[in-house]
């Protein structure tokens, strides 16, 4: 937490949302992170979108590990529950909190070196089990509070700020998402909010696992020439994929879109997410069309961006195991406790 | 053995893993129990699925003795590769039953016991078609040879195999013809019964055969934990078996099948541990079981859980250890690494069940612990009592139980206070009180592992630290007043006394009626839970002398007594049982002779 609190005065004109909250409702403490960082952009992203979605503040659940990005959870909706976990394990304590109470909306912020490299175990496995929740990796290729060591998100060939050169193949969060069944996974940039916000919305409002891999210049430790996690380098290699705008369920979809270029795709509450194909050979639909085109992006150095891959049609954890649609922690004791006539007939099987 | 006796031997029988030898021991061991004669299985089984050497060892005793028994009257020795070790092992005047199919080798006898021969793969193959069916029904066989030289009641036998087989009337047909085929070899060859025999008596009523896992399990059930987390570790999975098993039979809903439970197979035990964190932290009851290995994998989840203050339970069924060290085989050597599981100033909560009874209840002990001290309880059984057929008293519920939910504020609850603070202690007993995600927007607070202050603000400011930490520790002293005391059996005429802990109890009580009958009076505590309370101090400070027996190499439950209670190291004298098996009341008695033997000498 920062020496000084942030002021929550608010102008009196502010707009409100539906449920009568302005988006200074959503916010939260003051940011300690570097001047410029991108995260704070995601954070502010972050803000917006719960906002634009009028969600009660206290419905979200924020969820961390360690490093930079796992800090951010303390920046936006102060009357959320937070919890800034260990280092690489913020997926299994959603996990658990998400068999706990399935009415949340569950917002994970890790960030490469989180996720990839000592996380990298519980990040395939919460997508693996599906769970509902948005999962975000704020990405900048470096480890930035240890003082900008490679993480395994870093390009081959990318340059530290010292000098040193990147030689191991990066981990791709979002071809390595999509192999193991993921069914939303998206790119973003940090400096491009217009983009981040439609996402972060339908992320949130898709049904299991949401993934956002955002491109997070660190200012620190990896934005200097030579680096391809840069604000420069990624501004000019960044190549938007597919578009998608987040559709509320009472909206009319009223903008005509172009048979064969965009498709509305219906989410779990009756809500719409448009996508307009800008790379016409790319489906995000289809699996293995949505894999090729982003190895082949990466092969000519592309930064590929958008809502890459989106499946509605997967069951998530609970309806898998068909748990009782009732949160476990709102059920009463008399409805999980069998009682003493059951367990006495339990008995006649051990004697 | 020479005097004639009844209802007090012990059966050793020597099998080969993986021969379907399990089900005819059990039914071996459970037709004495309905005999009424109190009983205990004990299984000395390798870490393998089959081929290995495996035995199973059933103690029957009038006097309710119900430790292993150190002596082997009857040697069922059935694997010819274990066959000389097996021998040995038979007490003097005591008795070996072999598969005499095949010629024994010359060498391979003793003139201090009774060598029996029964063809029994002869006579099975003689009746039954094919291979699996004559491996399987060997041991059934040889069931109906005990029976004949135990005087077992073969009535029972066949009602056991009746209620076994009542879906599957071939297998039962078959059985019911090896039982008689051994019985009826064994009354037309051999002197029975033996001068150890079986007789009905009427000590089990009200009692149940059961394994500790599956009571912990059921006790998850009773206590109302709805999430449970857990990667697969001998010697603890079946008590995620016994939980998912209680579960879907009383918490389906018929209709829809929908389950009021979430069970979650792990990646690993870190992430188990993290699940239960999480499941806990969002209000639900929830708890991993897991051994050794495991224990040491959650450590960096239970320090988070301690400093944070999260309600968790873990059942630690321990092992062999260090390291991957015996799987298959009893120890009590995790006292010290959970009491203190994780980096920097951490202390547990831990709980000391002593059989599959109180593991039924230190289930709900624990999680009304874990919720009412904020903070991770491990219940510490062992692979002795949790995967050991035990006999213990019916397990009973309270109607009336509610879960104590400790300060835990809810919505209406939230409703009627001004403002919360997670770590502020308005109470002075140094808990404070916790909210759940999505109740209310005035119980929102930010949960993090890194310094805190009692507003559970971030810090980094050594006062503020230290209000935490200090508080915590006093945390530590008010759970003494809610963890179970001590069981004490005192006479103020001993100036012995005998510390133990969990598993070591049957054989300690034993041990005590030993020493007791030569004239030593001995007092006893087994303790229940740590920390310790007020009443272990005053145990020790009692007593001239005192024995603390464990199962582990290092005294891990001393040195704990002389850390947490200023005791001086010379006033406790440890008596270690390590070797994997279970300890005996004999190993007791012994390790005291030869102490007070040392006295006289000096």
């Amino acid at each position: 937490m920062s020496f000084m609190s942030k002021p929550t005065v608010r102008h009196p004109k502010l707009p409100v949302n539906d449920i009568g909250l302005t988006v200074r409702d959503y916010e939260g403490g003051m940011s300690t992170l570097c001047a410029g960082c991108g995260h704070d952009s995601v954070t502010g992203a972050l803000v917006q979108a719960a906002f634009e979605l009028s969600i009660p503040t206290h419905r979200f659940a924020k969820l961390s590990g360690i490093g930079c990005s796992s800090k951010t959870p303390a920046y936006f909706l102060r009357d959320s529950h937070g919890f800034n976990s260990t280092h690489g394990r913020m997926p299994s304590v959603a996990t658990g909190a998400n068999s706990a109470n399935r009415d949340l909306y569950y917002i994970g912020v890790s960030g490469d070196g989180d996720s990839l490299s000592i996380g990298m175990g519980q990040f395939v496995h919460a997508i693996r089990r599906n769970i509902n929740m948005l999962y975000l990796i704020e990405n900048n290729g470096v480890y930035g509070l240890t003082k900008g060591q490679f993480s395994a998100a870093a390009d081959k060939g990318s340059k530290a700020k010292k000098g040193e050169t990147n030689l191991q193949p990066p981990i791709d969060p979002c071809q390595t998402a999509i192999t193991l069944g993921a069914t939303f996974v998206a790119r973003g940039f940090s400096g491009d909010k217009d983009q981040l916000v439609p996402l972060l919305k339908a992320g949130m409002k898709h049904r299991g696992f949401g993934l956002i891999d955002i491109i997070s210049p660190c200012v620190t430790f990896n934005d200097h020439e030579g680096s391809t996690k840069s604000y420069a380098y990624t501004r000019e290699h960044f190549n938007l994929a597919i578009a998608a705008n987040f559709v509320p369920p009472v909206e009319e979809i009223t903008a005509k879109y172009e048979e064969g270029t965009s498709m509305p795709v219906k989410l779990h509450d009756g809500s719409t997410i448009v996508l307009r194909k800008i790379d016409q050979d790319f489906d995000p639909m289809d699996r293995i069309s949505a894999l090729r085109n982003l190895q082949e992006n990466a092969e000519a150095g592309e930064v590929t961006t958008g809502l890459l891959y989106i499946d509605e049609s997967q069951p998530e954890m609970h309806e898998v195991d068909n748990t009782t649609k009732t949160p476990l922690v709102d059920l009463d004791y008399s409805q999980v406790c069998p009682g003493n006539d059951t367990l006495q007939k339990i008995q006649s099987r051990y004697r | 053995m020479n005097e004639p006796s009844v209802n007090e031997f012990t059966i050793k029988i020597a099998n080969v893993n993986g021969t379907g030898s399990a089900s005819a021991n059990g039914m071996l061991m459970k037709s004495l129990f309905r005999m009424g004669i109190p009983v205990v299985g004990k299984n000395y089984f390798p870490s393998n699925i089959q081929g290995l050497p495996t035995w199973y060892e059933i103690r029957a005793s009038e006097k309710g003795y119900l430790a292993r028994s150190g002596r082997i009257d009857l040697m069922v020795a059935m694997n010819a590769e274990t066959y000389n070790i097996d021998l040995t092992e038979v007490a003097p005047g005591g008795y070996l039953l072999y598969d005499s199919t095949w010629p024994r080798h010359s060498m391979l006898t003793r003139d201090d016991i009774t060598i029996i021969g029964v063809p029994l793969a002869k006579i099975c193959n003689e009746n039954f078609p094919n291979a699996r069916i004559r491996v399987l029904m060997k041991n059934v066989a040889y069931v109906g040879v005990i029976a004949a030289l135990l005087d077992v009641d073969l009535e029972v036998i066949k009602q056991l195999l009746s209620e076994a087989f009542a879906k599957k009337a071939d297998l039962l047909e078959a059985n019911q013809l090896a039982i008689n085929m051994g019985y009826g070899y064994a009354k037309a060859h051999l002197d029975t019964p033996l001068p150890f025999s079986a007789r009905i008596s009427d000590k089990t009523a009200e009692h149940i055969i059961i394994d500790g896992n599956t009571s912990s399990g059921l006790g998850c059930v009773y206590a109302g934990a709805t999430v449970g987390a857990w990667y697969p570790i001998t010697p603890s999975t079946s008590v995620m078996d016994g939980f998912k098993h209680f579960c879907e039979l009383t918490r389906k809903d018929p209709e829809t099948g929908e389950k009021n439970f979430c069970i979650i197979q792990a990646e690993d035990e870190l992430a188990a541990m993290g699940m239960v964190l999480g499941a806990a932290w969002a209000g639900a009851r929830a708890f991993t079981p897991t051994s050794g290995p495991g224990i040491s994998l959650m450590s960096e989840f239970l320090g988070y859980g301690y400093f944070t203050e999260i309600p968790a339970v873990v059942f630690n069924v321990q092992r062999c250890g260090p390291s991957t060290g015996m799987p298959t085989r009893t120890q009590q050597s995790d006292i010290t690494s959970c009491a203190f599981a994780s980096h920097g100033d951490t202390r547990h909560v831990l709980l000391f069940p002593a059989n599959p009874e109180e593991c039924f209840y230190a289930a709900r002990d624990a999680f009304d612990l874990a919720d009412r001290l904020q903070t991770p309880v491990i219940v510490l059984s062992d692979l002795d009592i949790g995967m050991n057929d035990w006999m213990c008293a019916d397990l009973h519920w309270d109607k009336n139980y509610q879960p104590d939910r400790g300060k835990l504020l809810r919505a209406e609850d939230l409703e009627k206070i001004e403002e919360f603070h997670r770590y502020l202690d308005i109470d002075g007993d140094a808990i404070t009180s916790r909210t759940v995600p999505g109740d209310h927007p005035k119980g929102a607070y930010f949960t993090r592992g890194s310094g805190h202050n009692m507003y559970g603000a971030y810090t980094e400011d050594a006062g503020e630290y230290l209000q935490v930490v200090d508080r915590l520790r006093r945390k530590w002293d008010t759970a003494k007043s809610y963890v179970p005391g001590p069981a004490i059996n005192y006479s103020e005429k001993n100036n012995t006394g005998i510390i133990s802990i969990g598993s070591c109890n049957h054989a300690v009580r034993e041990a005590i009626d030993t020493l007791g009958e030569e004239g030593l009076g001995v007092n006893y505590m087994r303790i229940k839970a740590l920390p310790f309370n007020g009443q272990v101090q005053e145990f020790i400070e009692a007593h001239d002398k005192i024995y603390v027996v464990e199962q582990n190499r290092d005294a891990q439950l001393k040195s704990l007594l002389c850390l947490e209670l200023k005791v001086p190291d010379e006033q406790l004298t440890e008596v270690l049982h390590y070797n994997g098996l279970p300890v005996t009341a004999g190993f007791v008695v012994d390790a005291i002779h030869q102490d007070l033997a040392k006295g006289v000498a000096a």
